[in-house]
């Protein structure tokens, strides 16, 4: 990833090292991290673009209110990346415009 | 915009009470007229079903039991894209009108039978010029490659439509306003007496001067209408709606229950209770709201929902409009509806003409509040 993130980790307790993949990345991030923290950690900017106008976006309330934080998680669109624990192994994508329904997940038609 | 004060009232040639969709559509007829309108509307806390509505520019099915009614939903919808365009080119707002047509969509056979016969009634009513057709479920299946198996046909109408209403409201609005419009939010509309020719509404923020006056405030016409020697006799009726996560386009036209906007929010509606004033939402309406557009569209199925909201319609016994001018009180108009987002065209457009000249091609007489007392 070029960009260097601006986040440096405050000295707290200690926890369980996971490693994820941000775009094929891989990034070390703590168990109790969100995936929207290892996408800001990994510098992925933006993260999404939005479908109304493929403005660039990236992680913002980081308290699951504002949807900015939409990123693709092993391989389900549209999840908001503040809410959902980092797991050793995740892999984080980029989303890119609205979510396609076909063709995805045990229930997608094409 | 002037200060109220407590000796003074400001003035305007019309004042209207209410500026939901309805009201804001016959403001910006009215300025039209070369008219100064003023709108007297309440805060956020409100009640207000423009805010919180289904988009549909609907015709099928409209006026089952009433031709009028019939005749002036598809006068609206014909006149919608002249004042779509109208708003765009004055305002740069786009309000995302499509009428490309409509399904309605039925999951039984009996269901499908009886709008088929509804429908065909109407044509006979409109003697044979009422475009639809009953679509069985292959038949559906060209127009929506998506659609469950469960569907047993739906009923087409190539005059149904659709549009952003969050977008509409801002649009008149903002024309409104920059024509010199004033929008009062000044609180609840209390008193309105008549002294002479003209009407003094008291707010409780000032006092209005004007010679024209519409009650347009949905529910609130209620208590506002008998001020003025009119009735309208309203009641609340709740519909809870459902907005999904943005997803690619895969609706090509709207139907009676799921439609995706412009952006790929899915919306999917909607009930009709009869609970009073409570504007909230219930999980198990919501669970069965949902459950029914996953029948119709299976693919909703892990499709996330970020949103709901109830809101209430303004209702008449009868379903139709109250469109009457008071006789006790020249000069005072009721204007009341369901389905203010169909009836916006024609609302600025013949209404509002109404209002301005007191003479009108509109059947207005089976409008009056009188059929409820008959
Ligand atoms: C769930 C739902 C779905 C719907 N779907 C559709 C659809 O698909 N297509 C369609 O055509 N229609 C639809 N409708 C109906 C449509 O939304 C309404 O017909 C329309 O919004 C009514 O507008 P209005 O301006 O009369 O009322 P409102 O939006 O309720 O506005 C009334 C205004 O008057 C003000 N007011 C009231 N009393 C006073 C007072 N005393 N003093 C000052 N101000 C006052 C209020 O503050 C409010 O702003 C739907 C409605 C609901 C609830
Ligand atoms: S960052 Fe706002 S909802 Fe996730």
């Amino acid at each position: 990833m070029p960009n260097v993130s601006a986040f440096e980790r405050l000295p707290c307790r200690p926890q369980a090292k996971v490693t994820v993949f941000v775009e094929d990345d891989p990034v070390e991030m703590q168990a109790h991290d969100s995936a929207a923290a290892a996408v800001l950690a990994a510098g992925l900017l933006p993260s999404r673009t939005t479908p109304a106008d493929e403005s660039p976006r990236a992680p913002y309330c980081l308290m699951g209110v504002c949807f900015e934080c939409l990123v693709e998680i092993d391989g389900t669109p549209n999840q908001q990346g503040c809410m959902i624990a980092v797991r050793d192994g995740m892999r984080i994508r980029r989303q890119c415009g609205a979510r396609d329904m076909h063709g995805e997940g045990p229930h997608g038609d094409a | 915009m002037t200060q109220a004060t407590t000796s003074g009232s400001r003035t305007a040639d019309v004042c209207l009470v209410g500026g939901g969709l309805v009201g804001m559509a016959i403001a910006l007829g009215l300025q039209r007229h070369g008219l100064k309108v003023a709108v007297l509307d309440e805060g956020d806390i409100a009640l207000r079903a423009s805010r919180g509505n289904f988009g549909l520019v609907w015709v099928q099915g409209k006026g089952d039991t009433l031709p009028e009614y019939a005749q002036i939903t598809r006068r609206s919808a014909r006149l919608w894209p002249d004042l779509a365009r109208r708003l765009r080119e004055t305002t740069g707002i786009d309000v995302q009108l499509e009428q490309r047509g409509g399904l309605y969509l039925c999951l039984t056979e009996e269901e499908l039978q009886a709008r088929t016969r509804m429908l065909t009634r109407m044509r006979d009513a409109a003697g044979g010029d009422y475009p639809f057709e009953t679509l069985d479920l292959a038949q559906v299946r060209d127009y929506f490659p998506d659609i469950g198996d469960e569907v047993a046909g739906a009923t087409w109408c190539p005059e149904d439509g659709h549009l952003n209403p969050l977008l509409l409201l801002r649009a008149l609005t903002e024309h409104f306003r920059a024509q010199g419009g004033v929008i009062d939010n000044g609180g609840r509309v209390q008193d309105i007496d008549r002294q002479g020719e003209a009407f003094r509404i008291t707010t409780p923020a000032g006092v209005w001067s004007c010679a024209k006056l519409v009650l347009a405030a949905g529910l609130g016409n209620r208590e506002l209408a008998p001020q003025v020697g009119l009735s309208a006799p309203v009641f609340p009726n709740r519909g809870q709606v459902l907005i999904a996560e943005r997803v690619h386009h895969f609706l090509d036209y709207p139907t009676g229950h799921v439609r995706q906007t412009g952006e790929g929010t899915v919306q999917i509606g909607d009930s009709k209770e009869d609970v009073g004033f409570d504007s909230g939402t219930t999980t198990d309406v919501m669970a069965q709201i949902a459950h029914r557009a996953v029948r119709l569209f299976p693919l909703l199925r892990d499709v996330k929902m970020v949103r709901a909201w109830g809101a209430l319609r303004v209702m008449t016994p009868d379903g139709y409009p109250i469109y009457e001018a008071s006789r006790e009180c020249p000069g005072a108009y009721l204007v009341t509806c369901h389905s203010g987002v169909t009836l916006g065209a024609l609302h600025e457009g013949p209404l509002a003409d109404w209002i301005a000249r007191d003479e009108t091609d509109l059947p207005l007489e089976v409008f009056h509040a009188q059929r409820f007392s008959l």
